[in-house]
């Protein structure tokens, strides 16, 4: 069951986390409560992984090089192939859709041509191609996102 | 868009994962980088300026929080058009992320990627259509992907 202190600060607290020497605290006074029940509602909320952190978001290709990739592989195969892709430390986002390309990663890597390699190398381990997906541009304007919390 | 040098990276890379959760963080981060706290808030803060840091926040778990659709929409659109139409589907409040990339013809047509997140498929149906609306005569084709299983789900982390 979430507080009023959770909801806030899953709502309100998406953007503009302070850039001050004690941001909980500032956090704190303008909600009219302690610095330790901030960073115990916020330790709160990751431990229950109803955030995944609270911190910077940078969009991909800013530190190093990232890449969106499908492939294609029959349903029997699906499990084995995603097990030797997901073997790779590159990979971290995997997943499977209802699609004709029925598994999504995104893979990344220090350096473009060190991303390159790995997926090389997916493709001579698994024996499928991948459909290299880069990033163009990006409209992630990303100003938050508006969670309905009014049932959680 | 600034030139970042080796400090702004090693900043980025300090703090992706999350800053701790203690009375003074950004003292922490500097500490572990052998930089001074006010060096790190300035840089951060000069990262967000420039777009390099998008936001600083808790960043929500949208599945952990009841959103259990969510649907990559892929969208045919034309490539002259497609700035101004991803800057508009971008702004939507539903959308998580959205994305230019490559077509790959004659198997992959689509060009314009948006996340969108909803508690039920009646939710994310209509997310989609109002999408298509926006598009309109722009919308060539499309196909929404829903994810059936997590195979692998890590942070963001650069290697």
């Amino acid at each position: 069951m979430l507080t009023d202190l959770h909801k806030q600060l899953l709502n309100d607290f998406q953007r503009d986390f302070p850039l001050v020497e004690r941001p909980y605290l500032e956090i704190a006074n303008r909600l009219g409560v302690s610095e330790d029940e901030v960073l115990s509602a916020l330790a709160e909320l990751r431990d229950n992984r109803l955030i995944s952190r609270v911190g910077p978001v940078i969009p991909p290709n800013q530190i190093g090089a990232s890449m969106l990739v499908a492939m294609a592989v029959p349903e029997p195969e699906l499990q084995r192939i995603a097990d030797i892709v997901s073997r790779f430390p590159e990979v971290n986002h995997n997943y499977e859709r209802e699609h004709r390309f029925n598994l999504w990663f995104v893979a990344v890597a220090s350096t473009t041509d060190h991303l390159a390699r790995v997926l090389d190398s997916i493709e001579r381990e698994t024996g499928y191609l991948t459909q290299r997906l880069p990033l163009v541009n990006d409209f992630f304007i990303d100003l938050g996102f508006r969670l309905d919390l009014s049932h959680a | 868009m600034p030139n970042l040098d080796e400090t702004d990276l090693k900043i980025m890379r300090a703090t992706q994962a999350g800053l701790p959760l203690t009375a003074r963080p950004y003292h922490a981060v500097a500490e572990q980088l052998e930089l001074s706290a006010v060096e790190v808030i300035e840089r951060m803060r000069r990262l967000q300026e420039f777009s390099v840091i998008r936001r600083i926040g808790a960043v929500p778990n949208h599945y952990k929080l009841g959103y259990r659709f969510n649907g990559m929409t892929v969208w045919n659109v034309p490539e002259e058009k497609i700035d101004a139409l991803g800057q508009k589907i971008g702004r939507l409040d539903f959308v998580s992320h959205c994305y230019h990339r490559p077509r790959h013809l004659p198997l992959w047509p689509y060009n314009l990627f948006a996340m969108v997140h909803g508690k039920s498929q009646e939710a994310v149906d209509r997310q989609i259509e109002q999408i298509a609306e926006i598009l309109g005569d722009d919308n060539l084709g499309s196909e929404v992907l829903y994810s059936t299983r997590i195979l692998k789900k890590t942070g963001f982390r650069s290697r």
